[in-house]
């Protein structure tokens, strides 16, 4: 059986509908028929009709799927930017996984990842596809020990043995070095994991292989690890309950999570040896020299683990959006590059006040300017 | 020639009905056949492939196209048969109270009781096993468990608290209701004759209940504990929630462990690449297998039991 088939089969109603929608629209846009809105539904109509828009009377649909972990912001941008023109923007959060798969099909005109596309999957689909990092995400490391007056201070070496069941016991001297004064308790270390595949537990995991000699020689980074000791939790909210309840767990969710349920969280050690909590900040700084070794390269996908700088939390990562500006072709590939450089300019308040990390000035302008020169580049096809 | 069209009206009315109840009956085998087959190719690469991985393998890494799925199995079978040894003998000393020795009074209220544990969606049994029965183990039953035990393997920790215990008495309590409900209407249907004749032969009321009732209801009583067998293999929720999702095979009651509906339910949603979904779909097809056959075994040894009983005589001295 073909992957499309198996895929067509699994998820039967997602990506036809995508397919025959997305045919519809290129028509329409390309065309630039006045009379588009005859071939939108009634509903759509009926608030197109409504308010006075900056748009130039064509409406536009994009349709894309992928990561959970950025949808509410993407959500909130697409929603304010169809208030603002004509292009609306319907996004399915189905994991990373799915974007990548949807992304290798063709089925959606952009895809959304936490876990950059490997060079195997980029082959596989056909048509270059560019990475636009949109914000940043980090993993906390949360744990539970009530007795501990100061958040726990670990590192990258200690954590990976840790997950990989070697380090047990609360009051190992490897982590009362760490920790002076505080009150380690005596009791074995319950380690607490994602059992689903996640782009969390790659970022966790791609850290501890980057951190952790012990963990790169077993079991390596993946959003699916096979996972040495401790048990697993569904989404971050199973991982969460599970460290909640048990005392003497330890367990890693996203940031972004951690905040919104006032979790305890770890403070890592970085590579200039300080310890950093996961504040926006701190994960902002870990992205702010992300570009500096390949200054006109259109391949970011640079992981953001232990990444220099003083004041950097050791496990960030970019979310990206995915686009294959050949495939789309011109006109949604303007729509989207234009959204883009909205997203990344006006959006990033929003994306502050959700909780969300807007990238840093600096790395924004190399995105930025990355998204003029695929603007600016002729297409090999229309 | 008044009785010719009411003839043929009611020979029309005879044909809709075979044919409307005859597509009903054909519609649930097809089903199954369906089903079946959209697995079974689905689970096509990864059984081709590496079928003896996936039976006896015990690694399940997904980032290097490891698939052996034995943990997944023998926690599903592990976690079943210890709640069935848990649930069965309270079932049947409940259902056994019910239709024999209860007052007539206590009789309707307590089968009402019974009856509407069965109604509890799996997830609240799952919620509560979280929030209360994993607890509780962790904190009082698994640390004396251990200080007593501790030099068997069988109860070595570290106590995480969702373990293979945890699930086996979840699933117990799970399947309680339906193993006890079918058992009371198994023995109340065992005809008074029976056991008149019992006590006539001077039984006490207890020999009457182990020798004439008992063994009258032997192929029902087997049916129900089946039943029970069936829905624990299955059951997804609940034991996803207290059982510790780890790829490994026990070692110790404590232990986390897995089971296959667990692993379809915690990385289906997630799983990208082929291998992994064609690899889940295979676990789908095993444990589709592994019910029917529990089936299989429950009808044969239900016609096995009901054979010989027919001539059963009491023992009676």
């Amino acid at each position: 059986m073909t992957r499309r088939r198996l895929v067509a089969h699994i998820h039967p109603l997602i990506p036809r509908r995508q397919r025959a929608r997305g045919a519809t629209v290129a028509l329409v846009a390309l065309s630039g028929l006045a009379a588009a809105c005859s071939t939108s539904s009634p509903s759509d109509r009926r608030d197109s009709s409504g308010n006075a828009r900056v748009a130039t009377g064509t409406r536009v649909d994009l349709t894309g799927a992928g990561a959970t972990f950025p949808y509410p912001l993407y959500s909130r941008w697409f929603n304010d930017y169809a208030q603002r023109t004509d292009v609306r923007i319907n996004y399915q959060s189905i994991g990373s996984g799915g974007g990548i798969r949807q992304m290798i099909e063709g089925t959606v005109d952009f895809g959304a990842t936490d876990v950059p596309m490997t060079d195997a999957e980029l082959a596989q689909a056909g048509t270059p596809v560019v990475h636009i990092p949109t914000v940043l995400g980090a993993v906390a490391v949360t744990y539970n020990l009530p007795e501990l007056k100061r958040p726990l201070r670990v590192s990258g070496d200690l954590l990976g043995l840790m997950f990989l069941g070697q380090l047990t016991k609360w009051n190992d001297s490897r982590l009362r070095a760490l920790n002076p004064d505080q009150p380690l308790p005596a009791s074995d270390i319950l380690v607490v994991h994602r059992a689903d595949g996640s782009g969390t537990s790659y970022i966790f995991s791609d850290y501890l292989t980057s951190a952790s000699a012990a963990w790169a020689a077993g079991p390596g980074r993946g959003k699916d690890v096979l996972w040495p000791a401790g048990i697993g939790g569904k989404g971050n909210e199973g991982v969460a309950g599970q460290v909640k309840q048990m005392v003497g767990s330890i367990g890693y969710v996203e940031v972004v999570y951690a905040r919104q349920n006032f979790l305890p969280v770890a403070h890592i050690q970085n590579v200039a040896g300080r310890f950093i909590s996961p504040m926006p900040y701190e994960i902002g700084s870990a992205a702010a020299s992300a570009f500096n070794g390949a200054p006109s390269s259109r391949d970011l996908r640079s992981s953001l683990v232990n990444a220099p700088g003083d004041q950097s939390y050791p496990i960030a990562s970019f979310t990206w959006i995915l686009l294959a500006p050949e495939r789309i072709g011109r006109a949604k590939a303007t729509q989207l590059y234009q959204f883009l450089q909205w997203a990344l300019a006006d959006g990033a308040t929003t994306a502050s006040a959700l909780g969300y990390v807007a990238l840093p000035t600096v790395t924004a302008t190399r995105v930025l300017a990355l998204i003029d020169t695929l603007a600016a580049a002729p297409l090999a096809k229309p | 020639m008044a009785a010719g069209p009411r003839l043929s009206r009611q020979r029309l009315g005879d044909l809709t009905y075979d044919i409307v109840t005859g597509t009903c009956a054909a519609a649930v085998p097809f089903l199954l056949v369906l089903l079946v087959a959209v697995i079974a190719r689905a689970a096509w690469p990864a059984l081709s492939l590496h079928a003896a991985d996936l039976l006896t393998g015990n690694t399940w890494d997904v980032s290097r196209g490891r698939f052996g799925a034995l943990p997944a199995i023998i926690g599903t079978i592990l976690s079943s048969l210890l709640a069935l040894c848990i649930a069965t003998p309270l079932a049947f000393g409940a259902a056994i109270f019910v239709s024999e020795l209860a007052p007539r009074r206590l009789r309707a209220p307590i089968s009402f009781l019974i009856d509407l544990l069965a109604a509890i969606p799996s997830v609240v049994y799952g919620l509560w096993g979280v929030f209360v029965l994993v607890p509780l183990l962790r904190t009082h039953v698994m640390p004396p468990l251990m200080a007593v035990f501790g030099a068997l393997p069988l109860f070595r920790g570290p106590a995480y608290g969702p373990s293979l215990l945890a699930a086996a008495l979840l699933l117990a309590i799970m399947i309680l209701p339906y193993i006890t409900a079918v058992s009371r209407e198994v023995l109340v249907a065992v005809p008074r004759s029976q056991r008149e004749a019992a006590l006539a032969l001077g039984a006490t009321r207890w020999e009457m209940i182990r020798d004439a009732v008992v063994p009258y209801g032997r192929s029902g009583l087997i049916g129900a504990v089946m039943l029970g067998l069936g829905r624990a293999l299955g059951e997804t929720m609940a034991v996803t929630m207290v059982i510790g999702n780890r790829h490994a095979v026990p070692h110790s009651l404590l232990d986390p462990a897995y089971t296959m509906a667990a692993v379809l339910a915690n990385e289906f949603a997630e799983a990208s690449d082929d291998a992994h979904l064609s690899a889940l779909m295979a676990v789908a097809g095993l444990l589709l297998v592994i019910t029917l056959l529990v089936n299989v075994i429950a009808r044969w040894l239900v016609w096995r039991v009901r054979q010989p009983q027919q001539r059963i005589a009491p023992r009676l001295a």
